[in-house]
């Protein structure tokens, strides 16, 4: 008899579940269960908005850039840094810790789709940069008298949500690099220089030449330059060209994640 | 008796054949290794840390492949999604997400199965009951760990992973999910699990694998294994006696037959070759002497005899 073959009655009932339905659960519960974790879920939130309403709202308040005011411009800079915030603390620092405690195994050994979690991940940084843009708006408007169209509105939203995909593979490169205890640390060591690098805090003009130089390495630039555009203030480069920047390092980054993953196969 | 189901046939549900795992740093971690799971055995595997025991189950969960050597679940890939389909894995997972509720996860889980076992029963076998509503931050860590068993049976699998998985229950707990083990194999599922208790291999396994240093030492029931650990004549009839006696050391030293004494906490362990005779000399010395025990070497200094050079 063949050792191999395995007749088992089920074997015909063995249709795996819709990848749809899947994709939709892990998305609804990552997404519900950041919101439940308050210590994330405020300090997502909070962030961006408590150095928005310092810097855009209540210094500067009648600086001009441009023709558009610093509180309206500060906006689409700290919705940036928002989405940059979400997803580097949600993903980069939340994966790294679902990998060391072994969940990320069990999810792996799991017949969930693996891009299943990633996608949950993702979406979770995409809704928060949606999240934050919108209570970034409504505090310019009631408070720093931003006047803002629907249609700017929609494309500061949209390139907020765009720019969390970048931010989501820049988090799982993190993951997957760094070691998970100090991946707190690191996330702050690229979190707080990025932004303050691609001009989020303080417009880039204000800052040294070299700076300015250096920034179009950054996808915090092109999505920052992108949002300026949007807004009708005064931008660096085309739309082409930033789109292009942040594809680049969308798959550099993804390229470390494959690296990382494909190195820790072979060691564990 | 652990033997309930007894497993007639020879189906093949999982196999490691010649399996060689070198890592990049050149510890070899198995070393041309072998182990077939059948269908409706429950098999312990066994071993002193780094032995190779996670390694092994690593590779049959697809989550690491060989450096050579072949994986077959279910005459598949590991990593095929119809072989994940049949397989249920409970690993040493120190936080699964905290602000998710029991019964979410455990219904995230049934969710990526065809035919998940039903929610109510679930909620039996992993004895949730009470607990369902609360988040996985807030459980006790048994309650952790039966919640993580109760997503390993999510799927109704039919060969299922245990790592570990009696590790922070009480007595009451690790019999129950005892009871749940016996009744899966009972049904035709395949068990594989690691354990350092080696009081639940002895009580749960229909057979005990033995690894070292990557390698098969030995395998077999129970009670092959055990004596096996003795094989030597007079290890075979060494006794273990614990007692409670006012005797000094020397004295308990120079009984006949006793080949080690130890006492520890007013308690005393002698090792005896010739039983009676010891026994007749020490209540004969000792009138005040209660608590007597008499035992058969355990599974553990099998194991013990067997994994020591």
């Amino acid at each position: 008899m063949s050792t191999t073959a395995i007749p088992m009655p089920t074997t015909t009932a063995l249709k795996p579940p819709s990848v749809l339905r899947i994709f939709i659960t892990e998305i609804r519960y990552e997404i519900l269960r950041s919101l439940r974790t308050r210590a994330y879920s405020l300090a997502a939130i909070g962030f961006p908005v408590m150095f928005y309403c310092l810097f855009g709202l209540l210094l500067n308040r009648n600086e001009i850039i441009g023709s558009v005011s610093v509180a309206k411009y500060l906006l689409g800079g700290y919705a940036v840094f928002g989405s940059l915030g979400a997803a580097i603390f949600g993903i980069g620092v939340g994966v790294a810790l679902d990998r060391s405690a072994g969940w990320l195994d069990l999810k792996h050994a799991s017949p969930m789709p693996p891009l299943a979690y990633i996608l949950s991940k993702c979406s979770m940084a995409v809704v928060y940069s949606f999240l934050i843009v919108c209570v970034l708006t409504a505090l310019g408007i009631a408070l720093g008298h931003v006047h803002i169209t629907a249609i700017e509105f929609a494309r500061i939203a949209l390139i907020a949500a765009i720019g969390a995909i970048p931010f989501s593979c820049l988090g799982l490169a993190m993951a997957f690099t760094v070691p998970p205890a100090a991946a707190g640390g690191i996330a702050n060591l690229v979190y707080l220089p990025m932004s303050f690098l691609s001009g989020l805090w303080v417009p880039l003009q204000f800052l040294p030449k070299i700076l300015q130089q250096i920034a179009p390495v950054l996808p915090t630039y092109h999505l920052a330059q992108m949002m300026y555009a949007a807004l009708g203030a005064p931008s660096h480069g085309t739309l082409t060209q930033h789109l292009l920047g942040l594809t680049g390092f969308s798959i550099l980054m993804i390229g470390i994640t494959w690296f990382a993953i494909y190195h820790r196969e072979q060691n564990s | 008796m652990p033997t309930t189901f007894a497993p007639t046939t020879t189906d093949t549900v999982a196999a490691l054949t010649n399996i060689t795992k070198r890592y990049v740093n050149g510890v070899t971690a198995l070393d041309n290794l072998s182990l077939t799971l059948k269908r409706g055995e429950i098999v312990a595997l066994l071993g002193p840390n780094g032995a190779g025991k996670s390694t092994a189950v690593k590779l049959m969960m697809g989550l690491s492949s060989p450096t050579s050597g072949q994986v077959r679940i279910f005459n598949k890939d590991p990593r095929n999604t119809h072989a994940r389909l049949r397989t249920g894995v409970m690993l040493q997972v120190g936080r699964a997400p905290e602000m998710l509720r029991v019964r979410e996860q455990v219904n995230i889980f049934r969710g990526y199965y065809p035919a998940p076992m039903p929610y109510a029963d679930l909620v039996k076998a992993a004895a949730l009951e009470g607990i369902e509503e609360r988040m996985f931050g807030q459980l006790s860590g048994g309650q952790k760990q039966r919640m993580l068993f109760a997503l390993a049976l999510a799927g109704d699998p039919d060969l299922i992973f245990l790592d570990e998985p009696t590790v922070g229950l009480d007595i009451e707990a690790r019999r129950a999910m005892w009871a749940e083990i016996r009744s899966l194999a009972a049904r035709g599922k395949t068990v594989l699990l690691t354990t350092h208790y080696l009081e639940e291999a002895d009580a749960l396994a229909h057979r005990i694998v033995v690894i070292n240093k990557g390698r098969v030492i030995c395998s077999g029931t129970p009670a092959e294994v055990k004596s096996l650990g003795s094989s030597t004549d007079a290890a075979a009839t060494l006794k273990i006696i614990r007692c409670v006696t006012t005797l000094p050391a020397e004295t308990l030293h120079n009984l006949i037959g006793v080949t080690a004494a130890d006492t520890l906490n007013g308690l005393t362990t002698l090792t005896s070759a010739q039983t009676e005779a010891t026994l007749r000399e020490l209540l004969a010395l000792d009138q005040s002497l209660h608590s007597l025990e008499v035992a058969s070497p355990a599974l553990e200094d099998a194991f013990l005899a067997l994994t020591s050079n």
